[in-house]
């Protein structure tokens, strides 16, 4: 097989093009899109590291599976904030999101 | 590295995976970048079936690029003026893209054998593992009965669920109309 530290390397990268993603870009959504792609680079990590070192113990299959749940959930309050910020700001630039900056 | 159909495969899913996202953090049209969103999604779940992981493969497919890279582009939909902007990075760009090529570095100084083989000792994590024991047949079996079972992931499990829950009643909450022309009625 393909050696252990290929895979993380692969997620690394997937991981820091979506920090750059979340850190640079302008449109909320984008950044939304950037932190699926740090959360699905998470998740190579920890399947990763299931295959090659505990095989026989789930439990890095279960993680993922959280990490599911929980990339869901977020996206779906993500979005819903971001619409919700539509409609009173007519933009959903993040620097344009100022309400709480005094 | 010798070049075995499975090392093959490794490479075209990462390149498809690298590539989306390269793709999704530099388009100018955020539509194509939802796009390039599903393909990068597309090729971690390659990964996954690489890693002998079908089912993880299968909800990755099912959840990420039916459900929420879905929900994403609809939401790009619902926001139309700003699909096109003149300048996608904000002022601090620059030093963005180094701090992330910074962090990358470090990463991959630590995961892989670069560094063991520059020579410099103990910087590296030794992960050159190549030939793990075989996965048994009925994993996918165990990962049901283990998210279930009380000793291992049912309490986590069902807060998940609790989580997923509240999540899309709030979504629902933020979104309603009534509570729009409630704020817009409002003094602000």
């Amino acid at each position: 097989m393909v050696p252990l530290w290929m895979y993380l390397v692969v997620a690394a990268a997937l991981f820091s093009t979506g920090l750059f993603g979340v850190l640079a870009r302008r449109n909320a959504i984008a950044i939304l899109m950037s932190i699926e792609l740090m959360l699905n680079a998470v998740n190579i990590n920890l399947v990763a590291f299931w295959r090659y070192n505990t095989p026989l113990d789930l439990s890095g299959q279960a993680f993922a599976v959280f990490v599911f749940v929980v990339a869901a959930a977020e996206v779906a309050v993500g979005l819903a904030l971001i619409i919700s910020i539509y409609r009173k700001r007519q933009s959903v630039i993040a620097e344009d999101v100022n309400m709480l900056k005094w | 590295m010798e070049l075995t159909a499975e090392s093959i495969v490794f490479l075209i899913m990462s390149a498809i995976t690298l590539g989306g996202g390269l793709l999704v953090v530099s388009a100018r049209n955020l539509f194509h970048a939802g796009l390039y969103l599903m393909v990068s999604l597309l090729g971690v779940a390659g990964l996954f079936v690489l890693l002998s992981a079908p089912f993880l493969a299968g909800v990755q497919v099912v959840v990420y690029i039916g459900a929420i890279a879905i929900l994403i582009i609809l939401a790009i939909m619902l926001t139309p003026s700003v699909t096109q902007l003149p300048a996608i990075f904000n002022r601090q760009w620059a030093f963005n893209l180094a701090l992330a090529a910074f962090f990358f570095v470090l990463l991959v100084s630590v995961v892989s054998p670069i560094m063991g083989e520059l020579g410099v000792d103990a910087w590296n994590a030794d992960f050159t593992q190549k030939n793990p024991a075989d996965v048994p047949a009925d994993s996918i079996v165990n990962l049901g009965k283990d998210l279930v079972d009380p000793d291992k992931y049912m309490l986590p499990f069902e807060v998940a669920s609790v989580l997923l829950m509240a999540a899309l009643i709030g979504a629902v909450l933020l979104v309603s109309p009534d509570k729009a022309k409630a704020d817009e009625g409002g003094e602000d």
